[in-house]
């Protein structure tokens, strides 16, 4: 027997006043096996013990909220008995030390989340950050990552539509990857993970348990420093194929009513489902590691509990159903296994080779799980007005800025995602939110993933506050009714009261407009730790969103679609150029405060847009962010391939009116004949709304300033990402 | 018309196909597993875009050997109409049942675009609801769908007029040998092609230069 000693507990990521607290839950020491189920279900990664307490502060209900945070993912009813099914989690860690690896298990094991719920994926989004440009891994990280999201989402048939990508140095060490699954189920078919009742069979489908990804949840709990690269075997590898096998023979298996509950085996793999599908039906469980289908030989019970194999789902089943299950499975060339069974006795016992090995309260490993209070600090919000130098050409600093890294086209990444497999997509990448239509019906789901961590640096509060105002303006902007977010919470380590105090702040701003925009958190996902030689990231809340489209033939797109639509501008443009890009890119300055959201404004400009679009008036929408107005206008010229003639308002000041990243404002085109109605309406609602210009030609001309090709705009946009791409030399960025 | 779908495990274009299918055939296709020794009795047997049996061998060659494949062969040698659609062309391929390979897409990434094509050949059951020398465009989605064979076989496929589909100049999204993105067999019942005709059958999805192709099996095999 290993001897427990303080070495091997804090080897464990267990401080020693944890360990403590196990030896009082047990009442006596734990063996080695138990200490590995202690420490990853302690862990961070599992039992979010820094942010628990924060994470209660989340709004989480709504009468079309049917299932929210707590199960595998969040469920919300779309009408006519359709519910989408959805969350956002991260493979941060595992992506940084293996790329490809990383990211495409990432993708698994989020797609597992959703079809462990009953629904068939229909949907994959990601949210990435990537360090600076001329970091030398990160072209090697860029390429593999972007295969390995591809690579898995291709083969499983499930259309990647849409995502984010920014670069920032702080992100050098510690890559973000968020990826996103959207699912579709039928409202009476809804599976979830509690273990009711005792004596039912204990099911084990899909891969075979391998030595891989042993202590992946430890590894994604902990800081980053310069031998990370010796992580390397904590990764797991990803096998689409097994997983496309397994999503189809668990829904066929669904379609029967042979299940009591069902887990997928993610982070802590056996340990963590079998746990908590026990904590959460009140029972316990026996488990005999001797039936588990085994990849090699002579696997220790501490392996096969803490192994991250993919491709597996726990299942409890219905007693006599067993045989039923196992045709399916076999039909579809899985592997099968009763593994135990379900018990009353509220203790999660684990035998192998004829002995006992772990014998644990299941509370113990669940409801006992540390939460801490953790000390932080919030920092004041920087205010500053940035200076800026009022005589740069105003159009050589647009081509720059669509060309900049993270405004240029991103389509050498979504190439390489299969798009439109499935045959619903109906807004491919590019636009405000990527929209999916609901299969055999005229309904769709739009779909957004949104933060900006710049902001975020400079003001946590008002900074997470923007990424959900964002979301619910990007799905706007598509003619979507938003429904509800998953959050995906990136920030560095917990321990440290300024990092803390980030997190706080943050939480606080995203449940301020939760509640202000009826916009619930269904479901979410924390990764922290995110540091490398204790060097934070900027604080990443990515918020993923999804909404209805009643029907999907009144919708709207950005690109400009006819000569002579008159051009209008909803919300006020005061020109904050505060941590604006503008600022970054031409001026090379991170500096300022970030722009803050009035919430009141948000909701009167978005209703309104919406109900332009859902009138039938409006088709032509794009929501104004990052870059400011003159980018907007840019991206709806490129994407129809027209141009626009604008004035320069009222402003006298012509590069904070283009560039200024004030919130809560559209831009749309629309018949120039419906143009001074719609103002009039505007004024009657009290909403800002100017008309800047009118569509035509093939240039963007701004009267008093100057004119740029559409061709030149668009050459600029498509060249940086190849460029960077396949060239040893860096295209240069400002 | 009647027509069958095969279902390989890891098929992922099965259901566009089927609806699309049933969308201008007016008859639901029977869906076949790829374990399945015989084939329904169909005009038309269509095999599906995917990842077959995962393809991380050769893609398509463990397809190739399966059960059905076999009885596929069989009555495509008697003259039963077969489409393979971009896994389901290296398949195709791979089974012998079309000349050449499908080879790694020259810029070795996968690549998911529309492509404008040009209809080659109209005297064919899969084509002659198009124009010659019409272009269209129809999505690609693969990693593997550089098509390369030797330079007599090329002379061939080109000499009898079995180059249906060719990518436009200037849009080759693979490296193709002459550009060319569908053939057809000997017997002009085969048609393998790299790219979607199922997905551009309704306007929402931004085209319907697929749905001439669909009409015209209607057409030939009613």
């Amino acid at each position: 027997m290993t001897e427990i000693t303080p070495q091997l507990v804090r080897e464990h990521g267990l401080s020693p006043a944890e360990y403590a607290r196990i030896v009082e839950l047990l009442g006596r020491a734990p063996n080695f096996v138990e200490l590995g189920i202690f420490s990853v279900m302690w862990s961070e990664h599992c039992s979010y013990k820094s942010t628990r307490a924060h994470l209660r502060r989340l709004p989480t209900r709504a009468p079309w909220v049917l299932q929210g945070p707590g199960e595998n993912a969040g469920v919300i009813d779309i009408g006519d008995g359709d519910v989408a099914v959805f969350k956002m989690e991260s493979h941060n860690h595992p992506s940084f030390i293996e790329p490809y690896q990383g990211a495409a298990t990432g993708v698994g094991g989020i797609m597992r989340d959703v079809f462990t719920m009953g629904a068939r994926p229909v949907a994959m989004m990601n949210a990435l950050r990537f360090g600076a440009p001329e970091h030398e891994k990160m072209r090697h990280l860029v390429s593999g990552v972007v295969a390995g999201i591809g690579g898995y989402g291709n083969c499983m048939g499930v259309p990647t539509v849409g995502g984010e990508v920014n670069f920032h140095p702080s992100y050098n060490g510690n890559i973000l990857v968020n990826a996103m699954c959207v699912g579709l189920a039928r409202a009476d078919r809804i599976f979830k993970s509690a273990a009711k009742g005792a004596g039912n069979p204990v099911v084990y489908i899909g891969s075979k348990t391998g030595r891989d990804g042993i202590h992946g949840a430890t590894m994604a709990s902990a800081e980053f420093s310069e031998d990370s690269q010796e992580k390397r075997p904590t990764v797991q590898v990803g096998d689409p194929f097994t997983e496309k096998l397994l999503l189809e023979a668990c829904l066929e298996l669904m379609a029967t009513d042979a299940i009591v509950a069902i887990q997928d085996m993610g982070a802590a793999g056996l340990t963590s489902s079998s746990a908590e599908m026990a904590s959460k039906g009140g029972s316990g469980i026996v488990l005999d590691l001797d039936r588990v289908p085994q990849r090699e030989e002579k696997m220790t019970a501490y392996e096969m509990l803490l192994s991250e194999s993919q491709e597996r789902m726990l299942a409890v089943l219905k007693p006599g159903r067993e045989a039923e299950a196992e045709r399916i499975f076999k039909k579809w060339e899985l592997d099968f296994a009763v593994i135990g069974t379900t018990t009353d006795t509220s203790r999660f016992v684990v035998r192998h080779e004829g002995k006992t090995v772990a014998d644990i309260p299941v509370h113990a490993l669940s409801e006992e799980a540390p939460v801490y209070q953790r000390p932080f600090e919030k920092r004041a919000a920087i205010a500053e007005e940035p200076a800026f130098d009022r005589t740069k050409p105003l159009i050589e600093s647009l081509v720059k800025l669509i060309g900049s890294p993270d405004l240029c086209s991103r389509r050498w990444i979504w190439e390489q995602y299969d798009w439109s497999v499935m045959a619903d997509t109906v807004q491919a990448p590019g636009g405000d939110a990527a929209v999916v239509r609901v299969h055999g019906t005229n309904k769709a789901l739009a779909i957004t993933t949104d933060v900006t961590p710049r902001y975020c640096r400079a003001d946590p509060f008002e900074g997470a506050k923007q990424a959900v105002a964002e979301a619910w303006r990007n799905l706007t902007a598509a003619g979507a009714r938003p429904l509800a977010i998953t959050d995906n919470l990136n920030f560095g380590n917990p321990e440290k009261p300024d990092i803390m105090g980030e997190i706080a702040s943050c939480i606080d701003g995203i449940a301020e407009v939760c509640r202000a925009l009826d916009f619930p958190v269904v479901s979410g996902n924390c990764s922290l730790y995110n540091e490398t030689n204790g060097e934070a990231i900027l604080p990443t809340p990515a918020i993923g969103a999804v909404g209805l489209i009643v029907d999907v033939r009144r919708m709207a797109t950005p690109a400009l679609k006819r000569e002579s639509d008159a051009i209008i501008l909803i919300g006020e443009t005061k020109g904050h150029l505060g941590q604006s890009l503008y600022l970054r890119e031409i001026e090379g300055k991170e500096n300022g405060g970030a722009p803050v959201v009035d919430l009141a404004a948000e909701r009167r400009h978005g209703d309104f847009v919406r109900g332009l679009i859902e009138s039938g008036k409006l088709d032509t929408v794009h929501d104004v962010s990052d870059g400011g107005l003159l980018v907007a206008l840019t991206e709806m010229a490129m994407g129809g391939g027209m141009g626009a003639r604008i004035a320069r308002g009222d402003s006298a000041d012509a590069i904070p009116f283009c560039f200024g990243e004030d919130q809560g404002r559209y831009l749309f085109a629309l018949p120039a004949t419906e143009a001074d109605r719609v103002l009039r309406e505007a004024a009657r609602a009290g909403i800002p709304a100017i008309l800047l210009g009118q569509t035509g030609g093939d240039r963007i001309a701004i009267a008093g300033v100057g004119e740029v090709s559409i061709d030149a705009l668009k050459r600029a946009h498509e060249a940086w990402f190849p460029g960077y791409m396949s060239n040893a030399e860096l295209p240069p960025t400002n | 018309m009647k027509s069958a779908v095969v279902v390989f495990p890891a098929s992922n274009c099965d259901r566009d196909a089927a609806v699309a299918l049933e969308q201008l055939t007016g008859k639901k296709p029977a869906m076949v597993w790829h374990h399945d020794s015989e084939l329904p009795d169909v005009d038309l047997v269509v095999l599906p875009g995917g990842f077959a049996y995962g393809d991380y061998l050769r893609c398509g060659a463990m397809a190739a050997q399966s059960p059905i494949m076999r009885d596929v062969k069989t009555k495509a040698e008697k003259g039963l109409s077969v489409l393979g659609i971009c896994n389901g062309f290296q398949v195709l391929t791979e089974a012998g049942m079309l000349p050449g390979v499908l080879m790694r897409n020259a810029e070795l990434k996968f690549v998911c675009r529309p492509v404008s094509l040009d209809v080659e050949e109209t005297q064919s059951a899969f084509t002659r609801k198009y124009e010659k020398g019409q272009r269209v465009s129809f999505p690609v989605a693969h990693g593997d769908g550089n098509y390369t064979a030797d330079e007599a076989t090329l002379d061939r496929l080109e000499g009898e007029g079995r180059v249906v589909f060719r990518y436009a100049p200037g849009d080759n999204p693979n490296g193709s040998a002459r550009n060319i993105a569908g053939i057809l067999s000997r017997k002009r019942n085969v048609l393998g092609l790299m790219p979607h005709p199922e997905r551009v059958c309704d306007a929402a999805l931004g085209g319907t230069d697929g749905r001439p192709l669909f009409e015209s099996l209607v057409e030939a095999l009613s």
